[in-house]
């Protein structure tokens, strides 16, 4: 499972950072998601993931933590999926705004000399 | 022990996130009053706080939220620091607030709202004691100056704002990579605990939680604009409505902020084999930020770009300080950086409001702004040239040209750092606290204080020029008739700005003392760590 987060997270990061490098608005927006999606897996694993563990305790007492997987990550995901999600649409607005004013997609709003 | 917890501590936070949102059901004019009425009143509780900041001396103010006990969850922590960033934060905000009335609010949407957000985040921000807490007050204030920074659209501004945007997503990505390593190392993310624990680290983790700091410092730095991090920065803070950019210059002091609390607790004097983490980086940075500072300073064409390189030499000399303090330096050039902070910090900010003010009469600017509200299609609406031209409310002040020149002028001295203001005295203060240093160890730091010196003097020189220049050709220059006339409302918050200075400069003794004992408590943060390690939660009702 470790192998296979690992590749995950390594591919949406490189593709991401790849993307956001790239020229027009569409490539960067796209790459930014990408990133984000690699860096909360990446957060994830942080909490050393494994199957099976719960990661909310019973209401019994007192408990061996080792049988439970660790939920701050998680909760860290949580609050990091949302707000990059929100600050994502934000962006979104911005790169219409943009496309709008100067009629082209590029970032630096006029096409490069060519 | 039945004292009721400082409830205080989180009404910085409470009141702006209140009346930003109240403020949304009202219509403009009471907008305007719920504005002012709640930075009013944050500027109170920042005395309370200042106040009470400086009482504690072997303990901390501590808030904890959803009374858990620490280091579970997260915890407000009110120290002398945070105490000063949040009164410098709603000095700046009190003055922008009433220099956006005369017309910058009705220039777009929800200006009052956003600025409000943007304060919740900064006292955020500076109060939370936990690294997860700072990414989520960071992203509230990041929000909320896309926002701002939009302000008034235009082509130059969404241009200079989807590079902000950006830079600033990228930037979040890597705070979030940061924390996750360190909290995979180290196991919390109490900044407290964190003290605790990072000397405790086993020798064959270091190198991961170096890679987490490291990674986490970026995106510190990318806020406090260190070169080459720094790229994004003149642009977006030229191109942002003035009262927006001039509590920018707060936000880039975040940055700064951070990068020397953090160091203070998890990489200070008790941290073994990881003190002073990053102080060469930081050093070596903060010089090249300076150099990069001062030559934009003198390339500058427009006052705009202008005060935005004062930005990047304000943060330059702060990082350079840090960084030799890290390598071994003393408390007292910490202190003079956060005298320093505080007079360039509010300095920059004037010259941001006084730049539109000041660039109203050129035609030049009136014309970019003419195109740009056509552009939107609002070119009809209450954005017109004659509005522009004309005072936006409230009555012109006789001799606008004259008080300005003045304001200018104290202004220049300021960010220059020449006698007999401020900005001289904070200079000379770590310059004497850096040359004096003499605990030779390993290091070179003679020639490192010597080649900060060089540089921080030629920038200042760089400055005077700069500004001198600038002064010159608006002032001094016959063919342009007397500036347009200038409301009161504008004119007053520069003043103030300017005379807390000039205050700062009189009673310089007591300001530095608090920063001196702001310092000392920075190189000793046992009692931060006591006070929030050592917090007891409330007594349950009825026990």
């Amino acid at each position: 499972m470790e192998a296979v987060l690992a590749i995950a997270i390594g591919i949406l990061v490189a593709s991401g950072v790849w993307l956001l490098l790239r020229p027009r608005t569409f490539q960067v927006i796209i790459g930014l998601a990408l990133l984000s999606y690699g860096v909360n897996l990446f957060i994830f694993a942080m909490g050393r993931p494994r199957t099976g563990a719960p990661p909310v305790l019973d209401k019994a007492g007192i408990v061996d933590t080792s049988l439970y997987a660790d939920p701050v990550p998680q909760a860290l995901v949580l609050t990091a999926i949302v707000i990059s999600f929100a600050t994502t649409a934000l962006f979104l607005v911005v790169m219409i705004a943009l496309r709008g004013l100067t009629g082209t997609d590029h970032v630096d709003g006029k096409e490069p000399d060519r | 022990m039945t004292e009721s917890p400082d409830h205080i501590l989180i009404a910085s936070i409470l009141i702006p996130l209140v009346a930003g949102a109240l403020m949304l059901f009202y219509g403009e004019t009471q907008r305007r009053v719920i504005a002012v009425v709640s930075t009013v009143a944050q500027f109170i509780v920042a005395l309370e706080l200042v106040d009470m900041a400086s009482h504690h001396t072997t303990s901390i103010g501590l808030y904890l939220l959803g009374d858990w006990p620490p280091p579970f969850a997260i915890v407000l922590v009110l120290d002398r620091l945070s105490a000063l960033m949040v009164l410098l934060t709603s000095v700046l905000a009190l003055s922008a607030v009433v220099f956006a009335m005369a017309r910058w609010d009705r220039r777009g949407q929800h200006f009052h709202s956003l600025f409000q957000f943007l304060l919740m985040g900064l006292n955020g921000a500076f109060l939370t004691g936990d690294l997860f807490n700072l990414f989520v007050f960071f992203e509230v204030l990041l929000a909320a100056s896309y926002g701002l920074a939009l302000h008034g659209s235009g082509t130059l501004r969404v241009r200079a704002g989807l590079h902000y945007i950006a830079m600033n997503l990228a930037a979040s990505l890597l705070f979030l990579i940061g924390v996750s390593l360190i909290y995979g190392v180290t196991g919390t993310l109490n900044m407290a605990d964190l003290a605790v624990r990072v000397p405790l680290v086993a020798a064959e983790q270091q190198p991961l939680l170096a890679a987490g700091a490291a990674v986490l410092g970026i995106a510190f730095l990318v806020k406090a604009a260190m070169w080459p991090l720094c790229f994004w920065l003149p642009i977006t803070y030229g191109a942002a409505p003035p009262p927006a950019a001039a509590v920018f210059v707060v936000l880039s002091k975040v940055g700064v902020y951070v990068v020397l609390r953090i160091s203070s607790l998890a990489f200070g004097t008790a941290a073994a084999q990881m003190t002073g983490f990053g102080a060469e980086v930081l050093l070596w940075g903060g010089l090249a930020t300076l150099v990069f500072g001062t030559v934009g300073v003198l390339a500058s064409q427009g006052l705009g770009r202008l005060a935005s390189c004062s930005v990047l030499v304000s943060s330059g000399t702060l990082l350079a300080v840090i960084g030799i303090s890290g390598l071994g330096g003393g408390s007292a050039m910490i202190a003079a950086a956060l005298f320093y902070l505080v007079i360039s910090t509010v300095a920059i900010s004037a010259l941001f409001l006084m730049v539109e003010l000041i660039e109203r009469g050129e035609s030049e600017l009136a014309a970019i702004l003419t195109v740009t509200a056509e552009a939107y299609g609002l070119g009809d609406d209450d954005l017109g040239e004659a509005e522009l031209r004309s005072a936006g409310s409230g009555p012109g002040v006789p001799g606008a040209t004259t008080v300005l020149g003045f304001c200018f002028l104290t202004c220049a001295l300021l960010i220059a750092g020449v006698p007999p203001l401020a900005g001289f005295l904070g200079k000379f203060a770590m310059l004497s606290a850096v040359l004096s240093f003499d605990d030779l160890g390993k290091r070179d730091i003679p020639l490192i204080g010597i080649a900060f010196t060089a540089v921080v003097i030629i920038s200042g020189l760089a400055a005077l020029i700069a500004l001198v220049r600038e002064g010159t050709r608006t002032f001094w220059a016959a063919e342009e008739e007397e500036l347009p006339s200038v409301p009161l409302v504008e004119l007053v918050p520069v003043i103030v700005l300017l005379a807390l200075t000039l205050g700062a400069s009189v009673k310089a003794g007591p300001v530095m003392d608090y920063m001196e004992a702001t310092a000392t408590s920075l190189y000793h943060p046992h009692v931060y760590v006591r006070g929030v390690l050592g917090a007891e939660t409330m007594p349950e009702a009825g026990k």
